[in-house]
């Protein structure tokens, strides 16, 4: 396969990047950050969401300027996008209104290449792609596997040394993602295709394990890399393989170590509660302590076997985790999570006793609720803007992450009947029926 | 799910591979057909612009027959200014919203100017352009000409750049990224991304534009400032002759000509333009209902147009995929030196002094012979023209919302008058006033109150069809589950069916007022033969300073009428469609 000495193709030295908060002050999204793609590899970035994994790949691909730091391309100062750098987009981002092989002959545009050639050079790839028919199709009368394989064609086309691919088969049902990926593999292994490294962002873990031969895991806030996974198993790789889960497992340890450790000790400066919140609902966190309580799991399991269980994906299932590690009702170990008593008792209650405990927690474990209610009681009538409490957080998270913070505390709150947020006016307020 | 799938895949083969089975390669009556319609069209076009560059003496024009027979013609000399308004429409819109769309700098001008100029009425500065284009071509028929295109332009091009700006603006992420990555010069971005991505929304507006127009090609065609009479020779002209010899007869010709001319232009142009469109819509499902043009069908499948066609479109194409990259530092995102800060405080304080120097040219040139009584008989005539539109704009809407939101959730009924109302928002209503003043004339009735409904003649059907859109598009679980609740009619306006309609509504209503007050210039003052019939009011204080050529006076009135349009935008109408937007989205 490759070996660590072959030629770097591209080189992401010490690169840091700042989006601009909305007081003007930098809010770090990547910070030092060193990645070398060689010759000859699948490079993965794996990581959640505010990882700022999208980033780093924009980077590599010069359509954003990092804050600081380097990028070389087979050795030289990358400026904005290059001649050999090719990108598969997530959304596929094909145009509607150009048929597939127009889409396709547009990866060529930069060249001025003669028409006729233009033509046989898309030819080829849709051909070599599977597209072979479809070339006076609209993207709209083709289904998300076929659009996908023309942001394929279409990024091959001009023969790139380094192809980014930005969670190419995220937005594609479970089958057609897999004969997707099978397809690009046997293509990349049989070395059918120009190109000569790969560099490609996925949430998922087992897609990242059967196509890298390296993955990168990072981390959030700001995004940094935790650390370094080597796949050094043969192509094409089983699923079933127990080296294959061995890996896996080790990636959601790494993974959910991190996320103990950053949902745990509110970080907070001045003493204001900064903690992040993940994304879920509260009745989703009953529902899913419910069946983890229930056999097979009876209080424990490992999360590749109840995401599997539930299918749920990894985007949906940690925030879940996490959640229930927040309030208390579980706890996260290496790749397992394990039901709390209070958990249990979480699990097996009804609907009343259910809110009562989760009410205690909330105020307990989630200092941002325990803080909107108690500036609530202070104010003479019992409301508050929601601006004041979402700037305290953006201070310290980025924009998206405050505002996920933000509509978690409120849903948690809602349910718990702690307080009562209006979206019309945009302000909490107490509910005074309720203690 | 693989047989699913399957299925998936090859249903939309089969809809490919339809593409290329009926398209039948002998000589047909197709081909007849289109290739008539196109030599007619070269034909009619070039006639008609040969007569606008001919020779114009301002005391001896040619007259205005009113015998039907003359009609064809001028119809024909009305429709080549509207298209002609609508070339520079576009070529306005290309550049205008580009440079606001690309440059930061000229957006934080461009973009307000535009917001003001929406505002501004038109008719009213119409003397200033009229005497303005004849100075610029003394002895030639093209100064009046182009006044008269230059007051079309102005009531097209504002909306057609806000469009193309928007859509710059929102242009989304992944394409723009794609773009970039495939390292596109800014003229191929131009033609294969913003201009395609841009061009549902700009032909919607064109529409729009183009309904609003034949109102004022009408009216500016015959103007008269001061001692300059002019009369273009066109349907506007024939109608301000028919009026001055009081002929009922020539005005129901008149009005029968350009139902015909609207039609075919719709028929033409239009149908086939949104057909086209269709390929350009950037949701990825397929349409529910697929805009159909038999013209578009007729051309598409005519053999011989696809061979003569082939290599203009080649060459197009060509031009599309032309990387210009030595030329295009207009199009291209400027990279400027000097750091941001400084570079905007530059910029600014050069817009400011502009913008002091104009003001001071004005006050200097307008001052002397205004004074403070004037600027108080100005305002309390906005005051009057505000009243009647507010009222107008209510009592339209009483009645139409009701009747739309029965229409559109009949869809049988829906499909029947919606043409009907989009054709009435096209019919330049001030071909009608004569009927009206006629009758106004012959019953005696009190000008003051029955001019009033002409200013919204036009524009009602605006408030109707965007109703009528509104409710037919109205989802039909909601108002299934209202009748199964058995919701009582009052709560069923009240919380189900106004809300629904609410954003169609306050778009519908905000083109009527506006409509109201451009109306307001040629309706509060009208004649028939010597008889003349003041309302009062803002557009009746232009229109006479117009005819008397005092230009301070006009200046003052349209001032005051800008201020009062887009202070009723900004206190009114904006909030309410923010506040539109924001009741009825669901997540």
């Amino acid at each position: 396969m490759f070996d660590a000495m072959s030629a770097p193709i591209i080189e992401l030295h010490h690169v840091s990047m700042n989006f601009t908060k909305p007081s003007g002050a930098p809010l770090p999204v990547l910070a030092n950050i060193d990645v070398t793609v060689r010759e000859g590899e699948i490079l993965g970035l794996l990581g959640r969401s505010g990882s700022g994994k999208s980033t780093l790949l924009r980077i590599a691909g010069g359509l954003i300027k990092p804050t600081a730091g380097t990028v070389l391309y087979r050795g030289g100062a990358l400026a904005g996008p290059a001649e050999g750098i090719s990108v598969v987009f997530q959304t596929f981002a094909l145009y509607p209104w150009l048929t597939v092989q127009e889409n396709v002959e547009l990866g060529l545009d930069a060249l001025g290449l003669p028409l006729d050639e233009a033509r046989r050079k898309a030819s080829s790839a849709i051909d070599l792609i599977g597209l072979d028919g479809f070339q006076s199709a609209y993207p709209r009368e083709l289904s998300g596997g076929m659009r996908q394989r023309v942001g394929f064609a279409r990024a091959l086309v001009s023969q790139p040394v380094l192809l980014l691919m930005d969670e190419p088969f995220s937005a594609l049902d479970v089958l057609t993602a897999e004969m997707l990926r099978t397809d690009f593999l046997d293509l990349w292994n049989g070395h059918q295709l120009p190109t000569k490294a790969v560099l490609m962002v996925t949430h998922n873990i087992e897609e990242a394990v059967q196509m890298c031969d390296r993955i990168l895991v990072l981390g959030a806030n700001p995004g940094h890399i935790i650390a370094e996974v080597k796949v050094p198993l043969v192509n094409p790789r089983n699923r079933l393989d127990p080296a294959f889960h061995a890996i896996v497992d080790q990636i959601y340890s790494i993974l959910t170590s991190r996320m103990a450790e950053a949902a745990s000790p509110p970080t907070s400066t001045q003493g204001k509660p900064v903690q992040q919140l993940p994304g879920v609902s509260a009745s989703r966190l009953g529902d899913f302590a419910e069946a983890l309580a229930a056999p097979p799991f009876d209080g424990r399991a490992e999360l590749p076997k109840i995401a599997q269980a539930l299918a749920l994906q990894l985007e949906q299932l940690f925030p879940i985790a996490a959640g229930l590690h927040i309030l208390e009702f579980a706890e996260l170990e290496g790749s397992s999570i394990k039901l709390s008593a209070a958990g249990r008792v979480f699990a097996a209650a009804d609907i009343e006793d259910r809110k009562r405990l989760f009410r205690e927690h909330l105020l307990r474990f989630v200092p941002l609720a325990a803080h909107i209610r108690q500036v609530l009681e202070e104010r003479d009538r019992h409301s508050a803007p929601r601006a004041r409490f979402e700037y305290e957080l953006e201070d310290h998270l980025p924009r998206r992450e405050a505002e996920k913070t933000m509509r978690a505390v409120i849903n948690w709150a809602r349910y718990a009947e702690l307080f009562q947020y209006d979206d019309r006016t945009r302000t909490f307020q107490l509910d005074r029926s309720t203690p | 799910m693989a047989a699913f799938l399957e299925a998936e895949e090859l249903e939309h083969h089969a809809e490919v591979s339809t593409g290329g089975i009926w398209r039948q390669h002998s000589f047909g009556w197709r081909d007849v057909v289109a290739t008539l319609l196109v030599l007619g069209a070269a034909i009619l076009l070039g006639s008609g612009t040969r007569q606008m560059v001919g020779p114009f003496v301002v005391g001896n024009q040619a007259d205005i027959s009113l015998s039907p027979a003359a009609l064809p013609l001028y119809t024909l000399r009305t429709v080549m200014r509207m298209l002609a308004a609508m070339a520079a429409s576009l070529l306005f819109t290309f550049t205008y919203a580009t440079a606001a769309g690309k440059s930061r700098r000229a957006e934080m001008v461009l973009i307000p100017i535009l917001d003001v100029l929406q505002s501004v009425p038109i008719l009213g500065y119409l003397s200033f352009t009229v005497a303005f284009f004849v100075a610029l071509f003394p002895g030639s028929t093209l100064g009046p000409e182009l006044a008269a295109i230059f007051a079309i332009f102005t009531s097209q091009a504002w909306n057609m750049a806000f469009s193309f700006y928007q859509s710059l603006r929102t242009i989304p992420t992944d394409l723009d990224e794609a773009s970039r990555s495939f390292r596109e010069t800014g003229w191929q971005r131009f033609w294969r991304l913003e201009v395609p991505f841009a061009m549902p929304g700009l032909i919607w507006n064109m529409m729009m534009s183009m309904s609003g127009g034949w109102f004022f090609v009408v009216a500016s065609e015959a103007i008269s400032v001061g001692d300059l009479q002019i009369a273009l020779p066109g349907v506007g002209s024939y109608v301000a002759k028919a009026i001055e010899q009081r002929d009922l007869a020539a005005i129901g010709w008149a009005i029968l000509a350009m139902t015909i001319a609207i039609l075919l232009y719709d028929q033409f142009l239009f149908r086939p333009m949104v057909a086209w469109a269709d390929k350009f819509r950037f949701e990825q499902t397929a349409a529910q209902v697929v805009p159909k043009s038999w013209v578009l069908e007729l051309f598409r499948r005519s053999t011989l147009l696809a061979i003569v066609g082939s290599p203009v479109g080649a060459v197009m194409r060509r031009g599309a995929r032309a990387r210009m990259s030595y030329a295009p530092r207009l199009f291209a995102i400027s990279g400027w030196s000097l750091p941001r800060s400084v570079g905007d405080g530059l910029w600014l304080a050069a817009v400011f002094a502009a913008l002091s120097y104009v003001a001071w040219a004005i006050v200097r040139y307008a001052g002397p012979s205004l004074s403070w009584s004037d600027v108080w008989t100005a305002a309390g005539n906005g005051a009057l023209t505000l009243a009647r539109v507010a009222i107008l704009v209510a009592l339209a809407s009483l009645i139409w919302v009701p009747i739309g939101v029965g229409v559109g959730l009949r869809p049988k009924l829906t499909a029947r008058v919606q043409p009907i109302s989009q054709f009435l928002a096209a019919f330049p209503a001030n071909l009608l006033f004569p009927i009206v003043v006629f009758l106004i004339v012959r019953f005696q009735l009190s000008p003051g109150i029955w001019l009033c409904p002409l200013l919204i003649l036009g524009t009602q059907w605006y408030i109707l069809f965007n109703v009528i859109a509104g409710a037919s598009a109205f989802p039909s679980d909601f108002r299934e589950a209202a009748a199964s609740f058995r919701v009582r009619p009052w709560r069923w306006w009240r919380e189900v069916m106004l809300p629904g309609i609410f954003p169609y509504y306050v778009t519908g209503a905000i083109t009527a007022s506006g409509g109201a007050w451009n109306a307001s210039i040629v309706a509060e003052t009208v004649s028939w033969g010597s008889t003349k019939l003041t309302a009062g009011g803002l557009g009746a204080y232009i229109a006479q300073m117009t005819v008397a050529g005092d230009y301070p006076r006009i200046a003052l009135g349209i001032a005051v009428m800008s201020l009062l349009v887009i202070s009723m935008n900004r206190l009114l109408w904006r909030p309410l469609y923010a506040y539109a937007e924001r009741r009825t989205r669901l997540d």
